[in-house]
């Protein structure tokens, strides 16, 4: 199952930093809020994807489909 | 007429009764499967088959659900909604009384745009002679003013938080609303139509239509016409009948708007023989929406009467979406400039570039709406929006109408 890019339009503040790692998927608008390709994700950049997601400063971009990390088995 | 009346004041709980008989207690799920059958569509705007809504929220319900009686009507344009609240209140509660056993809920509120005061009066008159078991569970709310207070998100948030800008979705209402619980959020005219075919049955819903089309509805019909008011038409009826329903046209006309602000504009011309249902809108690209049906006079200017939505539209966003804050702004003052034959290089282009860019980039759909309406213009007008762009204005160079200065 494929992976999409969801963004949260009010915690969206124009930072702009998801364009700038992923521009093949995240283009600025003229004001500096992101225009997304639809679709899912492919598989080639899923990785740019999760970092984007990562680096936005509010939290306002995801990549869903992605598992929450399962807690770390005690060896 | 089964959703308005012409008698003066609202229909009271003993002439409701003598006329509809009492509410028939039927199952929930042979309730829906009625509504199914009728093929009854929401009457907010989105047009949304009510019985699948309600089967989603009853789904999800464990008893403590809630129903929301959409009445807030923040499009200028229309006024149906009032009209129906004021003249047969007791059809909107029977229709939120079915809805509340269909779904399983425990609290209904009358979700009652605050300008509507006719209308308010009505349902807390309404209610005050409803037994005691109803009155324990129903509330009015009156809904704050502004186009988007209507949007479910917006309502359900103003009920949860005296905030009535709309949400973040998923989750939409039917999976948590009101309280965190299943919510449906349906148009008082969607609720007075079930409660109809409730009592009557799916084939007469279906019955009433105009040819293959189904049912009938409330329009508000304005603009160039003798008689501008809320009409009850069958859908299947066209354009041309709407208009004679309101007394004949007053002028000429080349455009028309369907389905108000959140809809669309259509060419007059092509469009007098359009059956007002659904199927054959859809076919045609165009829609009902909530019943608006505004005639533009051909001396008025399309240019101008688009500027003057679009900037309304961008004063009512809610403001919480860059691309809606700023897009819409940016595509009002544009449109404006146009609408004043003193655009600046450019500013067409820019409109169509900008209004491309709007859907699906806000919380909610007023960015998609208003960019609805302006492809519709952009279309429609689009000889116009040429010819303003050269600072010139066709219904002025027609000489049907005097350039003001």
């Amino acid at each position: 199952m494929g992976q999409a890019l969801l963004i949260d339009r009010i915690r969206c503040d124009g930072h702009g930093l998801c364009a700038e790692l992923l521009p093949e998927l995240i283009r600025l608008d003229d004001w500096g809020y992101p225009i997304i390709k639809s679709g899912p994700v492919p598989l080639s950049l899923v990785g740019h994807a999760g970092r984007a997601a990562e680096a936005c400063p509010v939290l306002a971009l995801r990549l869903a489909g992605t598992a929450v990390a399962a807690p770390r088995p005690i060896p | 007429m089964e959703l308005i009346s012409a008698a003066a004041g609202p229909e009271r709980l003993a002439a409701h009764r003598q006329r509809l008989g009492t509410l028939p207690s039927l199952r929930p799920d042979a309730l829906i499967a009625e509504l199914d059958e009728s093929g009854l569509l929401g009457r907010g705007g989105a047009g949304f088959p009510v019985g699948r809504k309600w089967r989603a929220v009853a789904q999800r319900s464990s008893g403590g659900a809630v129903v929301l009686a959409n009445g807030a009507e923040g499009e200028p344009l229309s006024r149906k909604d009032r009209s129906l609240m004021a003249a047969r209140p007791h059809l909107v509660i029977d229709g939120a009384l079915l809805a509340a056993r269909a779904v399983g809920a425990d609290d209904i509120i009358f979700y009652v745009g605050v300008e509507h005061q006719v209308a308010a009066a009505a349902l807390r008159q309404a209610l005050a002679e409803r037994p005691g078991d109803v009155r324990g569970k129903a509330r009015i709310v009156v809904a704050p003013a502004g186009y988007v207070s209507g949007e479910e998100s917006a309502a359900v948030h103003y009920v949860n938080a005296g905030d009535a800008r709309p949400i973040v979705t998923p989750p939409r209402p039917f999976e948590r609303g009101v309280a965190g619980r299943p919510t449906l959020v349906q148009n008082v005219e969607s609720l007075a139509l079930a409660a109809l075919i409730a009592r009557r049955g799916p084939a007469w819903y279906q019955g009433l239509g105009e040819g293959r089309a189904r049912g009938v509805g409330l329009l508000t019909v304005s603009g160039a016409v003798n008689h501008a008011g809320v009409y009850e038409v069958a859908f299947g009826s066209t354009l041309s009948d709407a208009a004679a329903a309101a007394g004949g046209l007053s002028s000429n006309v080349r455009a028309v708007l369907l389905g108000g602000y959140f809809g669309g504009w259509a060419a007059a011309e092509e469009q007098w023989g359009l059956p007002l249902d659904s199927e054959s809108m859809r076919a045609r690209g165009v829609a009902l929406g909530c019943g608006v049906v505004h005639f533009l006079p051909a001396e008025s200017c399309g240019v101008e009467a688009t500027a003057r939505i679009v900037t309304y539209l961008a004063s009512q966003s809610a403001r919480q979406c860059g691309p809606c804050v700023f897009g819409l702004t940016a595509i009002a003052e544009a449109t404006e400039r146009l609408a004043a034959r003193s655009p600046q290089p450019g500013d067409l282009e820019r409109v169509r570039r900008w209004t491309a860019e709007l859907p699906g980039r806000g919380a909610c759909r007023h960015p998609d709406g208003a960019a609805g309406l302006l492809h519709s213009a952009l279309q429609v007008f689009a000889d116009d929006m040429a010819e303003h762009q050269r600072r010139r204005c066709l219904a002025i160079s027609a000489g049907v109408r005097q350039a003001v200065a």
